[in-house]
């Protein structure tokens, strides 16, 4: 465990929420309860009460309209989630990764981003997904082991996800260098990527190349780490000494710590963070400090290494009540919306179910699809083979 | 397979079409008229621009094309690899320089993950039109790490093709033709043999990328190889010829896909065949054309395939390397051993 200062200790040159070097006891306290405490520079726009708080660095001008928009985004997402863990359970899906908790972190980061920017997300990006506006019912294929994404990268600007962890940061970079290359930064109009992983990918080999990489290149490219604490059993002590967003200073970029419950920080500092990217100011690293609220996945035990308390602290920081309440306290929505958005969750979550119970497996020649661009005689061979041998059997089964 | 599409007749203008060039020189040579041929193709790779590469494959190209087209990366072969990766996407065509042989398994993953699967994965709507040269093979003196020959991970890796040039000619089209190929394509280039020099036609029509070529006719024994060790085969011919003993000698070129049709064909009719390559044997490129072999030549072979190979060590110190990689008295002996079976 790495010593209490690290964790509030300000960056140097982090004016706006530098405090004394010397943390007092409550700053040591929030320290050692690093879990569920974002620490000194926190942004936060709301707070878990739902109050509408300043911050001196971030900020945003939100209508009633927009924010109506930002609840409905995270209450449809989170039913996609439910419904999609409820049909693992029913043995409609082999496994499901959940997203629970982190609705804001990613709807905040989505919806931060333009159809023109580029994102590379992990396997747990569903929120974002929506943002990208790929149907729920696409995702369902990689956890039913019917296909590995059916949506098309380069139309919706949404990479598949990417399961080997930490793989997708080298490929984010590589691809906002090329849009530098491509002369598509340097003003407003200018294109980012955004590249999406976890507090464990930043043990990972390819993170820290990525962080060069885009540094060296000057690449426009917003990391977004969320840090949801638990890298399956593992909490975020095991992968740093220091808070996550402090590592960009050594590699020579900004870092900043948001609020990941908080859509509208998640928003601001997001929107921030692409627009200094695409005015050729990048790269830059978000840490979203949020909380894995369910499982790493459907076969994973949380009861085995984390404690309840822990859970039911998180709760009372739930990323949609903070704006269910805001939204009631300015008068900006009524029960007809909210029954609305209930009633439109419900439909999509009957949907989901299904499209999902009626998925058919994909044919046998699917092994062979598109392994090669140009073809090759010698899977050809063994493809035409296996086929003849599956064709021998009545009705084409085996 | 699509034909390559080869217009390069402005490329390079050599005063003569006919040139004789060192392997390292036409692989430079290739490499500019890919560059010239087409804006999206870029190079990457550790001290490739200014040094021109520590073999100086790429001399003289970032003087011409620019630093935003010949990158000297950052020291990270998952970097370069998947940076490549995110690079291709956006339309680039990387041609990735892997310094030394043994230095590419820090790229491994990449590679392995998301280069070879990216394209199964998305069903086609993602190309990877990656090109990873890898000066590989040994017999330069060198210390560990830099005379390794790994093609055979990557030739069990669906997804990728493999290549290996053998001679300046080749290098000069092959090199081409793997950055004009729309799969992800290994490009081993034998290090030891970057100096031996050979005649190339620059306006000649080459023949596919992936298929192997008979390159001296023979009636007793076939002898196969790829890369560095066709030259050690065909010395071995030679050898051989003059105690009578005629070696038709094909050149692999393709390592996967493999084109063995001209080596079935070779060994229906002389009845044995020996395997050179330095790799070590166990489950290896020389094991599987000897599966392949005695699956598809079973009633026409004389004697059991035989494979002359590096040992299934490390590569060792370099004052053993002598020992180690096949040389023609290996290759004869075998030769010896397939003809008395």
């Amino acid at each position: 465990m790495s010593s209490p200062e690290q964790w509030t200790h300000p960056e140097p040159d982090a004016a706006p929420a530098a405090t004394a070097a010397k943390p007092t006891a409550e700053q040591v306290i929030a320290g050692l309860r690093a879990t569920d405490e974002g620490g000194a520079d926190l942004v936060q726009l709301l707070t878990p009460e739902g109050e509408r708080v300043t911050h001196p660095d971030f900020d945003i001008d939100i209508s009633a309209e927009e924010l109506r928009g930002l609840y409905r985004d995270m209450v449809l997402i989170r039913r996609v989630d439910r419904e999609a863990n409820a049909l693992q359970r029913k043995g409609q899906l082999g496994i499901w990764v959940p997203l629970l908790g982190q609705e804001a972190a990613q709807i905040g980061a989505g919806r931060a981003m333009r159809p023109t920017d580029m994102a590379f997300p992990s396997y747990r990006e569903h929120g974002i997904a929506w943002t990208r506006g790929i149907d729920p019912t696409e995702l369902l294929g990689i956890f039913r082991g019917t296909d590995q994404g059916t949506w098309d990268p380069v139309e919706k600007r949404f990479h598949p996800y990417t399961i080997v962890i930490g793989n997708q940061v080298l490929n984010a970079a590589g691809y906002a260098m090329g849009q530098k290359f491509d002369g598509k930064v340097g003003d407003d109009d200018g294109e980012a990527t955004m590249v999406f992983f976890g507090d464990g990918a930043t043990s990972q080999g390819d993170v820290h190349e990525g962080f060069v990489w885009a540094a060296v290149y000057d690449a426009p490219l917003v990391f977004f780490c969320q840090n949801n604490q638990w890298a399956i059993s593992e909490p975020t002590e095991r992968q740093s000494r220091l808070p996550l967003y402090q590592r960009a200073r050594g590699y020579g970029f900004p870092g900043i710590r948001v609020d990941g419950n908080d859509v509208l920080a998640t928003l601001a500092v997001t929107r921030w963070a692409l627009n200094e990217c695409r005015h050729g100011n990048g790269p830059i690293l978000i840490e979203a400090f949020t909380y894995r609220m369910d499982a790493h996945t459907t076969s994973d035990d949380p009861t085995r290494y984390r404690l309840s308390d822990e859970l039911e602290m998180w709760k009372l920081k739930d990323p949609i009540e903070r704006v269910k309440v805001y939204l009631v306290r300015q008068q900006w929505a009524d029960s007809t919306f909210f029954e609305g958005v209930e009633a439109e969750a419900d439909a999509l979550a009957e949907n989901l179910r299904e499209f999902c119970v009626n998925m058919p497996d994909p044919p046998a020649e699917r092994i062979f699809s598109n392994v090669y661009a140009e073809g090759n005689p010698v899977l050809e061979a063994q493809r035409d083979e296996f086929l003849d041998y599956v064709s021998g059997f009545a009705g084409g089964e085996h | 397979m699509a034909a390559p599409t080869m217009d390069r007749s402005t490329a390079a203008a050599p005063a003569t079409p006919v040139q004789t060039l060192t392997i390292s020189k036409a692989l430079n040579m290739g490499l500019r008229a890919a560059m010239e041929a087409n804006p999206k193709v870029i190079m990457m790779g550790e001290d490739i621009g200014k040094l021109g590469g520590v073999f100086r494959i790429t001399d003289g190209l970032q003087k011409d094309f620019g630093e935003q087209r010949v990158l000297d990366t950052p020291l990270a072969e998952s970097g370069i690899i998947g940076t490549a990766v995110g690079l291709a996407i956006r339309g680039y065509r990387p041609v990735c320089e892997i310094q030394f042989d043994g230095f590419i398994f820090p790229g491994f993953d990449q590679i392995v993950s998301q280069v070879a699967k990216l394209h199964y994965r998305t069903q086609g709507k993602i190309k990877m039109p990656i090109v990873i040269r890898v000066p590989f093979g040994g017999g330069i003196g060198a210390v560990e790490h830099h005379s390794e020959s790994p093609e055979s991970y990557f030739a069990h890796t669906a997804g990728l093709k493999v290549v290996s040039c053998s001679n300046p000619a080749d290098a000069y089209w092959m090199i081409q033709q793997a950055i004009d190929c729309d799969d992800p394509v290994l490009f081993f280039e034998p290090k030891r043999r970057y100096y031996e020099k050979g005649e190339v036609d620059t306006t000649a029509q080459p023949g596919p990328l992936f298929a192997s070529r008979v390159l001296r006719s023979g009636t007793d024994a076939t002898l196969v190889a790829y890369g560095p060790m066709v030259r050690t085969s065909l010395d071995a011919a030679n050898a051989a010829a003059e105690d009578g003993t005629s070696l038709e000698v094909i050149d692999l070129r393709s390592l996967s896909p493999l084109d063995l049709a001209p080596v079935f064909e070779s060994v229906r009719r002389t009845g044995r065949l020996v395997v050179v390559s330095e790799a070590p044997s166990e489950s290896s490129i020389a094991s599987e054309i000897a599966a392949k072999v005695q699956q598809e030549c079973f009633y026409s072979l004389q004697a059991p395939v035989l494979r002359v190979t590096g040992f299934d060590t490390p590569y060792p110190p370099s004052k053993l390397e002598e020992e180690f990689l096949p040389d023609l008295d290996r290759v004869l002996h075998a030769v010896d051993r397939s003809l008395a079976w």
